[in-house]
């Protein structure tokens, strides 16, 4: 990650702990940073491959 | 009796009057009191529960009545598990000023009703978000084969309970390999069921919509008669499928020649050290299971599993995490923190993709009724390890844990996670089958351990 892409991340950070109220204090900051880096760059993985729009989700996934 | 005995013998010997259910059961205890400082496997023991059961089973076996198939057999269950009495951990220090539980859940209730004996509850990794069985407020669960191994998590306790012969089979819970991982790491039998066949009433939940509960045994004749005797639906689970209970214990020996099985290919042959392909090998070459397969999408599949978990997890910890941050394991904090900011938009694309995923792989299972694949990368890591050495590069070690069981419980399939004893560690391989064909895997299983090519080993000393 680049210096701008993390501090688009600290960015989108900072906006959740507003948008929900979530204490984070500072010194974890670089911790959670890392893991959300991880976490969207596999969100990315799934988002990128091309669906119909009718798939319908599976929150209540049923085998 | 032998501490290494089978639940099966254990109950015929109850049954049969060669042993009575009180002795086993201090006999059990006493093996915990001495081995549970080296193991750390226990976070409670329910002596006066167990005695008291232990009692019950013998006056009724002197009265005359018929005992239930799991009659004085010991067993332990993940601190998830709702026990009457306690506090559910689920691995954390939070937790600890819960109410206590007003009742037992739905499986320890069934396997109570089959008369088995709740000895406490198992070790785990914090509020199940672990691959390790490592436990920051706890301390590690340790790996009986080598105490400065992980067991594996987040069931590690219950790895190490079974493996280091406190109890002959225990409960876990798998949302993306909770079970199959410290099955791999300890050298166990590990049934995860179909998504939806036992219930997960009254336990403590981490995923709604991954999370999974099954036993560890160190034979497939235990799991089988665990597995059994906890089938049915139950209203209390919403998950929980309404269809009758299909017991497996008959079937066992069933032949496997008609089956057809293949060997999961591609990303199923990379990210592993040796000993992980070795194991594949002996399984397939005993299985005769020349034919390859290959699970479309298989790594997508693990990183949709990866939002999934980690912003449903975040969710269900979002009031913790604003009132009792510093309370949390760090670094499970952290991964709930992360989860919480990720946009929703990505959560519906994954459990889209999570849909058309479970077409294209039902879709193999029109040609083959079982899938063989790893279940670890590798054998038990040290514990502590942060990284690990993987095709030539250095990288996080957690995360590769749970690569090859991650796509598979993705969608909820049924898999027995069976242990190839190989040296100096054992590693375990999954054998995958199409949804409510339990039976298949266990079969398969089962013959797997007739073969010898399967096995729980006896840690040394």
């Amino acid at each position: 990650m680049d210096a701008d892409a993390d501090d688009a991340i600290d960015k989108l950070i900072d906006a959740s702990a507003v948008a929900l109220t979530l204490p984070i204090d500072a010194a974890w900051k670089p911790a959670i940073r890392a893991n959300l880096e991880v976490t969207l760059r596999l969100a990315n993985i799934v988002a990128e491959f091309e669906l119909p729009d009718e798939v319908e989700p599976a929150p209540t996934f049923e085998a | 009796m032998d501490a290494w005995a089978s639940a099966g013998e254990v109950a015929a010997a109850v049954v049969e009057g060669r042993a009575s259910a009180v002795a086993v059961a201090e006999a059990a205890l006493a093996l915990i009191d001495e081995r549970n400082p080296i193991l750390n496997a226990f976070t409670a023991t329910t002596r006066e529960r167990a005695l008291a059961k232990a009692g019950a089973v013998d006056t009724d076996r002197a009265a005359g009545k018929a005992l239930g198939p799991l009659a004085g057999v010991p067993y332990a269950v993940k601190n998830l598990f709702d026990v009457a009495g306690q506090a559910t951990l689920a691995g954390s220090k939070i937790n600890r000023g819960r109410s206590a539980a007003a009742r037992d859940a739905t499986l320890i209730r069934r396997l109570d009703a089959a008369g088995a004996v709740l000895l406490g509850a198992l070790n785990m990794g914090e509020y199940a978000y672990d691959f390790t069985g490592e436990n920051v407020h706890c301390g590690p669960s340790r790996n009986p084969h080598d105490t400065t191994r992980m067991t594996g998590g987040s069931s590690g306790g219950t790895g190490g309970a079974v493996a280091g012969g406190l109890v002959p089979f225990a409960l876990g819970s798998d949302t993306n390999g909770s079970i199959r991982v410290p099955s791999s790491f300890c050298g166990l039998f590990g049934l995860k069921p179909t998504y939806g066949r036992l219930s997960r009433a009254g336990t403590f939940p981490f995923v709604a919509s991954l999370d999974h509960t099954g036993p560890m045994a160190r034979s497939t004749r235990d799991l089988a008669l665990a597995y059994d005797a906890m089938q049915g639906h139950d209203p209390e689970d919403p998950v929980c499928a309404d269809r009758r209970a299909e017991p497996v214990l008959p079937e066992l020996t069933r032949d496997i020649g008609g089956l057809r099985i293949a060997v999961a290919g591609g990303y199923f042959e990379s990210g592993a050290l040796p000993e992980a392909m070795i194991a594949v090998a002996r399984v397939a070459s005993a299985l005769d299971a020349t034919r390859g397969i290959e699970i479309p999408e298989a790594a997508r599949a693990r990183a949709a599993a990866s939002v999934i978990s980690a912003t449903e997890g975040a969710a269900l910890h979002l009031d913790r995490l604003r009132t009792r941050a510093a309370d949390f394991d760090p670094t499970v904090r952290d991964r709930l923190f992360a989860g919480a900011c990720v946009p929703a938009s990505f959560v519906v694309k994954a459990q889209k993709f999570r849909r058309w995923y479970r077409e294209q792989v039902l879709k193999l299972f029109e040609n083959v009724d079982a899938i063989v694949a790893p279940a670890t990368p590798f054998s038990a890591p040290r514990i502590g390890q942060q990284t690990i050495m993987l095709e030539g590069a250095e990288v996080s070690l957690r995360p590769q844990i749970g690569i090859f069981t991650q796509p598979i419980s993705f969608i909820g399939l049924p898999v027995v996670t069976v242990p190839v004893p190989l040296s100096p560690l054992p590693i375990g391989v999954q054998i995958i089958a199409p949804p409510w064909r339990e039976d298949i895997a266990l079969r398969i299983a089962y013959a797997l351990e007739e073969m010898k090519v399967a096995a729980a080993p006896r840690p040394a000393g």
